[in-house]
């Protein structure tokens, strides 16, 4: 870990003026990944801007009847809101099938999001990587590299990585978007869909956040009713990312939408592919998976996210 | 002690403390996290240093430049050593790979410097700054084409009767490859040490080991000094499953560290570093050929197995119990060293059995599917009581059968779900599976002393509790043997300056060292009696009595202190078979759609001699139980062929089993005692309780769905698209 130095800040708007301030800065909430990350020197921060005091550790209903969560609010809290288990399950389930109580109970709403990707090339830093050292390279591509967990579409030839957030995977399929403050001090809103970049030739760059742009809330729409579910398949039953999961939000008629996680670099949900939903899993599948390119060791996940999903819509 | 003969009926048989249910007598501390492990003893030295290892970023060829400049200038930073600073370490017996010294990289993540600064953060963030110029040579990590290269060549271990003919006589036969894949011992704790070899005369090394004179005897012949001129301590363990029997580099480095800046200088190796740094077990290919008349009996055996290793070392052989473990008159056993540039391969809790069973007893599932026999009366069947491959040596005890009938009497085995893929319960296939288990026993000559002092009765020597309990039954012996109950009885383990024991390894320890321990006992009982001029007194209730003549120990005020070996004769190697065994069982769920496996149930029945405190024990077992799980489900050690080294290297990347992976666990002792095997008559249980669990979820999951996955771990996508769809 490399010597950084640190400040508190009780303001969003505080908070994207001065990491626009100081060349290097992050953010930091609860740290569980960042932490980590910096002991290795994958990420190297010269400054630490602690976002804890600042107040956005609410969840308010919006005046369109949706839910605005605070950007700190953290992942145990959200799972456990009364409106969130009744009106947006699929949430909870998702929050639930992540990590671990004790690191649930750190982990906040927007840096759930930020997390990065465990490659485990990135994650050893002898190793080329395009993600962690442009231009480095991408060992998971090599010949005979250990491959199995990473991405089957929407990758590129410079990096396979999945994002590993269960939590994120709901959002898509709940049409969350992302609210935020930039360093000028103007607020805006992304959709959840147009948050995460595809790595094309640029895997360093994974949102569309702009420098210092600071997170200060999730909202969702109005609750879409229907049946929810989140599949979350794993070679251990618990403390493990996902082979594949799937978030399901089914209507008695038999619409409904669905989003992969552990397929790509973004959790992965096509409009067509919703559509083809009362078709079946294998319908979807096709739609959802069209111009996948995965490796002879992940190859399996294709055949697995279509077994995933017919068995959540076999058990009805 | 010399132990030339099987013990007759003894103290033991007659026992009220040995054999009993005592609660470890250093649970408390490590409970409240007061035990002292090595990283943690600030109070036995002042001004500690912190080192922090820095490794090779290749897997082979040579370093041509360490650029430490900047890592030397760095805040805090008291020095750097790096490996092209000294000459070349010497190597010990039992290492394989230099652990320090010279330009030479035998493999990824090998030692190459050790940044010693005034705290953690600070050596740690120097060490990044280091910059290390190489040059590569080609590798070999494939252990596929090592088997395709080894078809053919080697000599077989055993070679009894005529295989092939057996084979082509043969009513049903059998002729499966099977792999399993390297795998890490993740302890919790890692290798860490602290060494104060300041004034580079006398060194003192607080560690973390398994074997405490083997550690001292690297040490000795890696630096070129006198054994003599070092100490080692390591009483509290976190665990070691075989990956802290050797000297690593924890203690290596903090040794040159502290040399080179004169003060004593700790040393952990961190996760991501340890895997590939230090040792692991070796993957696995083995063929299996077995033959049988349409009765079942098996007519021949023939198994060939290959792993890896660095040259010179040792891999993994799978073969180890193929030689002992079914009856058949015509058999033949091959191993296939394979030389490969990956990380030093070498033991791992149950070195052989515990790959080799995860096949065989796959093998074994196959062959009574294809002879229509239920698993368990095929394996009572091929039972043998002498060694198959010379039946003039019996085996010293052998309640295999029992083992097979009593679990599968506790289990409900009558009441297994019968046709593959034929029982489900909503999303899940159920599937009942069982193996049997097969752990040879052995001896290492253990010593100890015994004090009497106050009335109480003091143990030392140098064997380790690696989480095992090692204090709680050698203050059982102790009791026992002196006639004092626990509390008088104090257990001082892991100290070089006490007598040389055992140690722990090779599910060695706790027979050897309770018998090392009993020898010391009965030498301190014979000075008691000369110096209360009796003869042939009892040690009963705190008294020596000899007839009318009570004397209490506290009575006695002098110290009185007496050490002795226990030293284990030929005959039991000479005229005996050794082993442990035991019979797993268990039900597994299989996912419908996904194919995921998860475990129902499990019961284990061991058969290991005199069982000497059933707590420890069977936290042995139930430990065995979850890593047999994990290697059956999740734990691999992936290889990367490119880069040649062990990408998923830390807990995220290597699954082991997780709290949730583990349901029921049911232990079943068998009452039998080995008086073969020491004067207690108790054999090895820590070990016993891995081999074979792999295989029993194996063959329940095929079971479950149908599908014959013979490439450990079972995970989902080697099923997937044999699975009938959803
Ligand atoms: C052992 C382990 C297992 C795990 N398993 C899972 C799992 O199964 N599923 C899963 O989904 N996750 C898992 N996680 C990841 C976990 O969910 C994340 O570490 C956690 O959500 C990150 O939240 P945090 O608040 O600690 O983020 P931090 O570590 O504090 O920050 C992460 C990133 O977000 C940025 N950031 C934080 N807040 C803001 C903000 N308001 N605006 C802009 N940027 C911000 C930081 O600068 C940083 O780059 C696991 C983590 C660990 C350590
Ligand atoms: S897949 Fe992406 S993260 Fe992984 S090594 Fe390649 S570039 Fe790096």
């Amino acid at each position: 870990m490399r010597a950084f130095s640190y400040e508190r800040v009780s303001a969003p708007a505080q908070a994207a003026s001065r990491a626009a301030e100081v060349p290097g800065a992050k953010f930091i909430a609860g740290g569980t990944n960042l932490l980590d990350l910096m002991k290795l020197e994958i990420e190297t921060p010269v400054h630490l801007i602690d976002v804890s005091g600042t107040g956005l550790d609410s969840i308010s209903d919006t005046r369109e009847g949706g839910l605005r969560i605070g950007a700190l609010v953290s992942n145990t809290d959200l799972a456990a809101n009364e409106r969130v288990r009744r009106e947006y399950g699929v949430l909870t389930r998702a929050l639930m099938a992540g990590a671990s109580g004790q690191l649930r109970n750190k982990a906040t709403t927007a840096g759930n999001l930020l997390q990065r990707t465990r490659c485990p090339y990135f994650y050893d830093t002898a190793m080329p990587c395009n993600k962690r050292a442009p231009g480095t390279g991408c060992a998971a591509l090599g010949q005979g590299a250990f491959s199995r967990q990473l991405g089957i579409i929407g990758t590129s030839d410079a990096c396979i990585a999945t994002h590993p957030s269960d939590m994120a995977v709901a959002l898509r399929v709940l049409d969350a978007e992302v609210e935020t403050v930039t360093p000028a001090g103007a607020s805006r809103t992304i959709p959840l869909d147009e948050f995460y970049r595809l790595p094309g030739d640029t895997p360093e760059i994974e949102t569309a956040l702009m420098p210092g742009e600071f997170i200060t809330a999730v909202k969702l729409p109005p609750p879409v009713g229907g049946r929810q579910a989140y599949y979350k398949v794993r070679d251990r039953a618990s403390y493990a990312f996902a082979l594949v999961s799937v978030a399901l939000v089914r209507q008695s008629d038999g619409s409904g939408r669905v989003a992969l996680g552990g397929v790509a670099p973004q959790p992965w949900r096509r409009a067509q592919a919703d559509a083809a939903l009362p078709d079946g899993a294998n319908a979807v599948m096709s739609r959802l998976l069209d111009g996948a390119s995965p490796t002879e060791e992940n190859a399996f996940k294709i055949q697995l996210a279509e077994r995933t999903l017919a068995g959540m819509l076999a058990e009805g | 002690m010399d132990f030339n003969q099987p013990a007759d009926q003894n103290l033991f048989d007659r026992a009220t403390v040995v054999g009993k249910p005592h609660a470890r007598i250093d649970g408390l501390l490590k409970v409240t996290g007061t035990a002292p492990y090595a990283y943690e003893r600030h109070d036995v030295v002042a001004g500690q240093l912190y080192g922090y290892p820095v490794g090779s970023a290749i897997a082979k060829g040579r370093i041509v430049a360490i650029d430490a400049d900047a890592a030397r200038s760095a805040p805090g930073v008291r020095g750097v050593v790096t490996t092209l600073d000294i000459e070349p370490l010497g190597i010990w017996n039992y290492n394989v790979a230099r652990l320090f010294g010279g330009d030479v990289v035998e493999h990824y993540q090998q030692a190459i410097a050790v940044v010693v600064a005034e705290t953690f953060e600070q050596a740690r963030a120097a060490a990044a700054l280091i910059e290390t110029t190489y040059e590569r040579d080609a590798i070999d990590v494939d252990l596929e084409a090592g088997w395709q290269r080894m078809q053919g060549t080697g000599e077989p271990s055993t070679q009894v009767g005529d295989v092939d003919a057996a084979f082509d006589s043969a009513a049903v036969t059998l002729d499966q490859m099977y792999h399993t894949p390297s795998q890490t011992h993740a302890m919790m704790e890692p290798h860490a040490s602290i060494v104060d070899w300041s004034d580079g005369g006398q060194m003192t090394v607080w560690t973390s080991s398994q074997m405490i004179e083997w550690n001292r005897q690297a040490l000795a012949t890696t630096f070129g000094i006198e054994p003599d001129r070092i100490r080692v301590e390591s009483p509290y363990i976190g665990g070691g499953f075989g990956g802290k029997l050797w000297l690593r580099a924890d203690a290596v480095l903090a040794a040159i560290g502290s040399r080179a800046l004169g003060a004593p200088v700790r040393l952990a190796l961190p996760r991501p570093f340890m895997i590939n740094n230090t040792t692991h077990r070796s993957a696995t290919i083995q063929r299996i050929r077995l033959a049988a008349g349409a009765d079942g009996k098996l007519t021949a055996i023939d198994h060939e197995a290959a792993s890896h290793t660095l040259p010179g070392g040792r891999g993994e052989n799978a073969t180890a119990q193929t030689p002992y473990f079914y009856a058949a008159p015509n058999r033949r056993v091959i191993h296939h060293l394979v030389e490969m540039h990956l990380p030093e391969a070498s033991d791992m809790r149950a070195p052989g059995e515990a790959s080799g069973l995860m096949a065989l007893e796959i093998a074994m599932d196959e062959m009574a599917e294809k002879l229509e026999m239920d698993p368990v009366e095929f394996r009572i069947l091929n039972d043998t009581q002498v060694n198959p491959s010379d039946p003039s040596i019996p085996f010293s005890e052998r309640h295999f059968v029992e083992c097979l009938r009593e679990g599968a009497d506790r289990f409900g085995w009558a009441d297994r779900n019968t046709t593959p893929g034929g029982r489900r319960e909503g999303m899940w296939w159920i599937g009942h599976g069982m193996a049997g288990a097969y752990r040879g026993h052995l001896n290492l000559k253990s010593g100890a002393r015994a004090t009497l002092s106050n009335g109480r009765v003091i143990i030392e020597t140098d064997m380790t509790d690696i989480g095992t309990g090692s204090y709680t039954i050698l203050a059982q012996t102790a009791a026992e043997t002196m006639g004092l109950p626990m509390g008088r009885v104090e257990v001082r383990l892991g100290n070089s300056a006490w007598p040389v024991s055992s140690g722990s390894g090779g599910q060695f320890g706790a027979a050897s060292s309770t018998a090392g321990v009993y020898a010391a006992c009965v030498a301190l009982r014979e000075q008691i009696a000369e110096r209360l001029g009796v003869s042939d007194p009892e040690f009963s209730d705190g008294n020596v009595v000899a007839g009318d003549n009570v004397t209490p120990l506290s009575a006695i005020t002098e110290e009185l202190s007496a050490e002795d070996s226990i030293n284990f004769g030929g005959f039991q190697t000479e005229d005996y078979l050794m082993a442990t065994f035991g019979a797993h069982f268990v039900e597994v769920a299989v996912h419908v759609a996904t194919g995921e496996t998860r475990v129902r149930r499990m019961l284990a029945v061991c058969d290991s001699g005199r069982i000497l405190n059933p707590i420890t024990a069977r936290s042995q077992v139930i430990g065995g139980m979850v890593m047999g799980t994990g290697g059956a489900l999740s734990e691999e050690l992936a290889v990367d062929l490119e880069h040649g080294f062990f990408a998923n290297h830390d807990l995220a990347g290597y699954e082991v089993a997780v709290h949730a992976d583990i349901p029921h666990q049911e232990v079943v002792f068998l009452d039998t005692v080995d008086g073969v095997a020491t004067p207690l008559k108790a054999k090895g249980v820590g070990e016993l309780g891995v081999c074979g669990v792999a295989a029993a979820i194996a063959n329940a999951a095929y079971n479950a769905t149908g599908v014959r996955v013979r490439d450990y771990p079972v995970t989902l996508d080697r099923m997937i698209d044999q699975l009938p769809a959803v």
